[in-house]
């Protein structure tokens, strides 16, 4: 059976810099994904080249078994209307107010009403902790991880298919941070969703990921299921999960 | 250099294109289209109701001087009349305008765009053309000409006012001048002007915004890149105009 999303040879370069080199991955119907790797391997570039944000310079996309790339007017919102994404730095709109964010694909994106989208919007938001008082508030006066709970909110808000997450607990409390790791499975199976997130947090991979796959240098060096990856036996992926300065992924910093 | 403007250009069009073409289309965002008039036109008032005054006045001032000289005085209504409908008053509320609203776009846009609120726009299924450029277009297309009519009202004012209470003229044939010798030609075609002013400043404002890049910085180049280029347009687009509706 093919992957409900299959990403072959996807490079992707801006100017003389290579990003993607041959990205190759994919993920089942109803799986969560979590991507990790170290910061700049291009995994947010990943995830935009599969929403269309980025057009790769090479390689095939597909999702649901058809071909993604380069879609336009009707199929590509039809397309993106499958989809929720939450966005690393959150990118919640800062002219609206919280529960228009959360309720701004259900107005916008599906003519719903306003009443009943903004109903549908408290209850989100109380699903990623949040109480009714922050509705009417704005992005703004909110902290850094109440922003991150309310981006979250906006991209389960129209129960999509599909789910990306981009490193859905960087910011939050430890606690914080398992509840949302919660409520990332919970997503995943009471929507039946297929998921991808990206994370650097290995408590959290663990709890939300059925596979995990590491991004080195732009492409996918391992890929497994979850409870492989102690026993990969891929140096990188040891290096990573175990945090050791010292192995084959070497960091861009001055030696003493 | 030469070929680096061009390419622009190139780009300016295409995005101008791209924005017409999605913009006309459905969906219509009502509330946007009315914030931006609300924005874009009723906040510009006092600038431009300020600056029209002024003008008006010190251009009676002007023309009186030099028409004395000729023992012309009787001329000031009309050339003030005139000089405001015709020239400044589109192009100094133009600029004026491009300063206040050119400038607030291409920051709103480009920390929209640095912050990701642009592709998230696009994910949540709304096209970024349709739902933040048409309406800014639209609002400054049809708001310029309207600020442009309350100015050039307001500068005529001005200018009565100088010329009635320190220059000495009567009120009536002063009004009546202006009234005799104004056709609605002059009027209209600065209305035109404003129209295409408008839709300068908006298509720059989006443009600089939508392609700014680098965080706070770049958003500070977007916004001054935004005034400097609707400024020289308006300057260039004024000749232009100028030449095609007033010459033969
Ligand atoms: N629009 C863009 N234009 C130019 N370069 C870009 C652009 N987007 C990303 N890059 C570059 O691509 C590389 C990968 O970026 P990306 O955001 O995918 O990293 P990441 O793996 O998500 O890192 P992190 O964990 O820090 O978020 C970076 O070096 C970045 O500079
Ligand atoms: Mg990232």
């Amino acid at each position: 059976m093919e992957g409900h999303i299959v990403l072959k040879n996807v490079q992707k370069s801006f100017g003389p810099k290579q990003v993607l080199r041959g990205l190759s991955v994919s993920v089942k119907k109803g799986r969560s994904l979590v991507v990790i790797g170290g910061s700049g391997t291009g995994k947010s570039v990943m995830l935009k080249c599969i929403l269309g944000i980025i057009r790769p310079d090479a390689g095939e996309i597909r999702v649901g078994g058809e071909s993604c790339i380069g879609l336009k007017g009707k199929d590509r919102d039809a397309f993106l209307a499958r989809f929720g994404m939450l966005f690393q730095g959150a990118a919640l709109f800062d002219s609206l107010t919280v529960w228009e964010n959360v309720a701004f694909g259900l107005i916008q994106g599906r003519g719903m009403a306003r009443h009943a989208a903004r109903d549908i919007a408290v209850e989100k938001l109380s699903q990623v902790g949040l109480s009714s008082d922050v509705a009417a508030l704005y992005p703004a006066e909110l902290s850094g991880g109440m922003q991150k709970r309310v981006g979250l909110a906006r991209a389960i808000a129209a129960d999509p298919e599909i789910i990306f997450f981009d490193e859905p607990t960087t910011g939050l409390d430890p606690i914080m941070a398992d509840v949302i790791n919660n409520l990332i499975v919970d997503c995943v199976k009471r929507l039946g969703a297929t998921t991808i997130s990206i994370t650097h947090d290995m408590a959290s991979a663990r709890k939300i990921a059925d596979d995990i796959a590491m991004i080195h240098k732009g492409q996918i060096i391992w890929q497994g299921e979850a409870n492989k990856v102690n026993v990969s036996g891929n140096a990188y992926v040891d290096q990573f999960i175990h945090g050791r300065a010292d192995g084959p992924i070497q960091m861009d910093v001055l030696k003493a | 250099m030469v070929l680096g403007t061009m390419a622009e250009t190139g780009r300016i069009a295409l995005f101008a294109r791209d924005a017409l073409l999605q913009g006309m289309m459905p969906r219509y965002y009502i509330r946007q289209i009315a914030l931006q008039f609300f924005r874009i036109g009723y906040t510009s008032l006092p600038v431009v109701a300020l600056t029209a005054f002024f003008t008006g006045g010190a251009l009676a001032l002007q023309i009186y001087l030099g028409s004395s000289r000729f023992n012309a005085e009787s001329l000031v209504a009309s050339i003030v009349a005139l000089g405001i409908t015709r020239e400044l008053g589109p192009v100094l509320a133009g600029l004026m305008v491009s300063g206040r609203v050119g400038a607030s776009i291409a920051a709103e846009l480009g920390t929209m765009r640095v912050t990701e609120q642009i592709d998230a726009l696009v994910t949540l299924s709304t096209n970024p053309q349709k739902y933040l450029v048409g309406p800014r277009l639209l609002a400054a297309v049809i708001s310029l000409p309207l600020l442009v009519g309350i100015g050039d009202t307001i500068g005529i004012f001005g200018g009565y006012i100088v010329g009635t209470r320190s220059l000495g003229f009567n009120e009536y044939a002063y009004l009546k001048n202006t009234a005799d010798f104004l056709h609605a030609s002059d009027v209209t075609s600065g209305l035109i002007k404003a129209a295409v002013f408008g839709f300068i400043i908006a298509l720059m404002g989006c443009y600089h915004g939508f392609n700014s890049k680098g965080g706070a910085q770049g958003v500070g180049r977007a916004t001054t890149n935004a005034v400097v280029s609707s400024a020289i347009l308006i300057l260039a687009a004024n000749f232009l105009l100028t030449s095609l509706l007033f010459g033969d």
